[in-house]
């Protein structure tokens, strides 16, 4: 295994195929080209989610119509909702970086399925298509938010069939992601991988494929009986005809909140990648990140209610709901301080991917601890549905799994693209976003607790002078992001060649070239250590 | 690139995605038992009207083509291809046979008015309403599954056929009888639901 061997295979970009031009990405059954074809795919989606938070931010720089009216803007946060949450943040790390290093950091050479793989996106991109769909025909847009709460997804005169459908289709194609994972890491690990010597990110994803695979189902048939309420009048969840509505919820968040798992694991186990090779130390409490990642999955399932505690559950539904939210918190307490034992006394290589795992951190603490305010049934009952929760989810979701995204993205970027991006644009970039995502959001906290509204186009004058702040930093957040974005791509061009291990890393992606070959590994590695061996 | 084949591998993955199939099921028992217990009454008096042995004959014919599938697995082992198509072709006959009984079923409680949305079933109060949309929801995605399983096996069968499926390469014929075997289960549940316990 020498760094330096030769590039005597081409690599996947170069690799000349069956298929000519943008054929030989399509139809593509290499695990590297799918993640990049996942990559454009999720980076367009996010530009335009991203865009219509910034319409919607305007609308709300004044009370009153500034750009929108009440219809525009709820059909603006459904499509922002759905495009982000089951389009962006849930496929974001898996289908990405998870099917781009997850073979090569356990030493294989594809996915367990690579035709089923290829299929996946397949079906991603029907999924998003049928979203889109939904928007343009039919006589109004979808209006529901992205949570599709009955009786109301079956009453309205937007135009839900095509959204829930291509909401179910997304799940499909998340679940047979977690299929083709689970299945590569049981069966495919390197020689001598024993699941001790998994590397982390690995690990997060084995967590985040069960719940892939054991959640999303229950909220594919939710789904569906929505798509049925909706063409024969069933009544499932109709109280006129004897339906719960409040089953619906149960259901739905049965699934959805182990979602916010499928979207943070992921985005822990790329940060447990990043700290250890820049601190050039090994991860500290090893055992107990690879423990904290199952119990997060595991205690995950047990906690939906409180997404419903003003949704009139029995008094001991409440309590223990409540407790369970608390504890899911231990095990990512578990993972932060973990994180930051592994800098103590290290010397650490202070690199852009580094200051966003910082970033991640700084937010996913205030994401992490405003989520326990909401947790404790009496504050929750005079918090729910305000900006407070828009605030802790965005903390927990563009905070959390977005930086963790971009972090990941810089991380690997010399592996993915063979290319070196301008560091000083790169720290620019993350200074201005992170400012921008501070003022954008953390007013919201305080809006709420004084008690606004989500899911309003309009206020009182009193949230006038925190809106409008709010709003300034929605601009400052949108530049930061496209100095990030297109520091990147203009590096594509530019930048200079990467060398097999630029940061240093001691997993299995840095013992092969950048980028790279079709093959992933000359000969198969054969593992004796631990991840993470410095020194 | 050569193919890698790994059969462990494509049944382990056909397992898991047998438990996603358990569970999408699984989140319409969990509204059937929620209905049933509010509407103890009316699923009782409802679940009478469901003909017993139409729904016994159906259970007999999905045990007979699980049986049948099986053993076709076993004749493909024993590189006997005839007995093997023939087994398989007996299974989508029986599958089909299935269907039919179901069309029969659903056609005679559509004849009589009762079908979602329908003025006569919204008289007779909520819990038939409940009773009737989880019988037809439930039934019709049972049946969805029969119809996709009978596709796939025909294109197993056209496999065998060209002999791309053999005694020492057969894991797709496995695969395929691990889904009919499910099928097959969920029916075993849903038989005793509509039909029996009243």
């Amino acid at each position: 295994m020498s760094v330096t061997a030769g590039m005597t295979e081409p690599s996947y970009l170069e690799f000349k195929g069956k298929y000519k031009g943008i054929f030989s990405w399509i139809f593509s059954t290499d695990h590297k080209r799918i993640a990049l074809l996942y990559l454009f795919s999720i980076l367009s989606l996010f530009a335009i989610g991203a865009t219509l938070g910034l319409l919607m931010k305007f609308e709300l720089i004044a009370p009153g119509k500034t750009i929108m009216d009440a219809k525009a803007y709820n059909a603006f946060f459904t499509l922002h909702g759905i495009i982000m949450i089951f389009a962006v943040v849930i496929p974001g790390l898996p289908a990405v970086f998870g099917n781009f290093m997850l073979p090569i950091l356990i030493g294989a050479k594809d996915v367990a399925f690579p035709r089923l793989n290829l299929f996946s996106w397949y079906l991603y991109v029907a999924g998003v298509l049928l979203v889109v769909i939904a928007q343009f025909t039919g006589d109004q847009a979808p209006d529901t938010g992205w949570t599709f709460y009955a009786p109301y997804s079956f009453r309205t005169a937007g135009n839900m069939l095509p959204a829930v459908f291509g909401a179910f289709v997304l799940g499909f194609s998340s679940i047979l992601t977690g299929l083709n994972f689970l299945v590569t890491i049981h069966r495919m690990r390197a020689p001598g991988m024993t699941w001790l010597k998994m590397p982390l990110f690995p690990w997060t994803l084995y967590a985040t494929a069960w719940i892939q695979l054991l959640a999303t189902p229950i909220v594919g048939i939710t789904l569906l009986m929505i798509v049925a309420e909706r063409l024969f009048n069933i009544g499932f969840f109709d109280p006129t005809l004897g339906g719960d509505p409040v089953l619906y919820q149960h259901l739905f968040w049965t699934y959805s909140h182990p979602a916010v798992y499928i979207m943070i694991l992921p985005a822990m186990g790329a940060i447990s990648e990043i700290i250890p090779t820049f601190a050039r130390k090994i991860i500290f409490g090893y055992k107990f990140m690879v423990a904290s990642s199952l119990l997060i999955a595991f205690v995950g399932y047990f906690v939906w209610g409180h997404h419903m505690f003003t949704a009139n559950m029995s008094g001991q539904a409440l309590y223990v709901f409540s407790l369970l939210t608390f504890l899911v918190a231990i095990p990512s307490a578990i993972k932060v301080f973990n994180w930051i034992s592994t800098m103590y006394k290290a010397s650490i290589d202070l690199q852009t991917p580094f200051f966003w795992a910082m970033a991640f951190i700084l937010v996913f603490m205030i994401g992490g601890f405003s989520g326990l305010i909401l947790g404790s049934l009496a504050a929750d009952v005079h918090l729910h549905d305000t900006h407070f929760v828009v605030a802790h989810f965005h903390f927990i979701v563009f905070g959390g799994t977005g930086f963790s995204f971009f972090a990941a993205m810089h991380h690997w970027y010399p592996k993915i693209t063979g290319k070196m991006y301008d560091t000083a644009w790169a720290n620019t970039g993350l200074t201005v976003l992170f400012i921008g995502f501070i003022t954008l959001y953390l007013p919201m906290f305080y809006m709420g607790v004084k008690g606004m509204p989500r899911r309003y186009f309009d206020y009182d004058e009193v949230f006038h002078a925190s809106n409008i702040i709010s709003s300034m930093g929605s601009w400052v957040l949108y530049a930061g992001l496209l100095i990030t974005v297109i520091n990147l791509f203009i590096s594509l061009k530019r930048g200079k060649q990467a060398p097999a291990n630029p940061w240093g890393g001691s997993t299995l992606e840095w013992t092969i070239p950048s980028p790279p070959p079709v093959e992933n590994f000359e000969e198969t590695p054969i593992i004796t250590k631990g991840p993470y061996s410095y020194n | 690139m050569e193919e890698h084949r790994d059969d462990l591998a494509s049944k382990t993955g056909m397992w898991l995605f047998l438990f996603t199939e358990m569970l999408l099921f699984g989140g319409l028992f969990i509204v059937y038992s929620v209905y049933r217990y509010i509407n103890a009454d009316a699923f009782h008096l409802a679940a009478h009207e469901l003909s017993v042995p139409i729904g016994t004959i159906n259970t007999i014919i999905l045990l007979i083509s699980s049986a049948t599938i099986a053993m076709s697995i076993t004749a493909i082992q024993k590189e006997n291809k005839k007995l093997s198509l023939l087994l398989l072709t007996i299974t989508v006959l029986l599958g089909l046979t299935f269907l039919v009984n179901k069309y029969f079923e659903w056609g005679h409680h559509i004849k009589e008015g009762i079908y979602p949305g329908s003025s006569a079933l919204s008289l007779r109060g909520h819990g038939d309403v409940l009773f009737y949309g989880l019988y037809y929801f439930m039934t019709g995605l049972h049946a969805l599954h029969i119809i996709i399983g009978l596709i796939f096996i025909g294109f197993i069968a056209r496999m065998i056929i060209h002999d791309k499926i053999t005694s020492d390469n057969h894991v797709l014929l496995e695969n395929s009888g691990l889904y009919w075997h499910l099928v097959d289960l969920i029916w075993i549940f849903l038989f005793p639901l509509f039909y029996l316990i009243t």
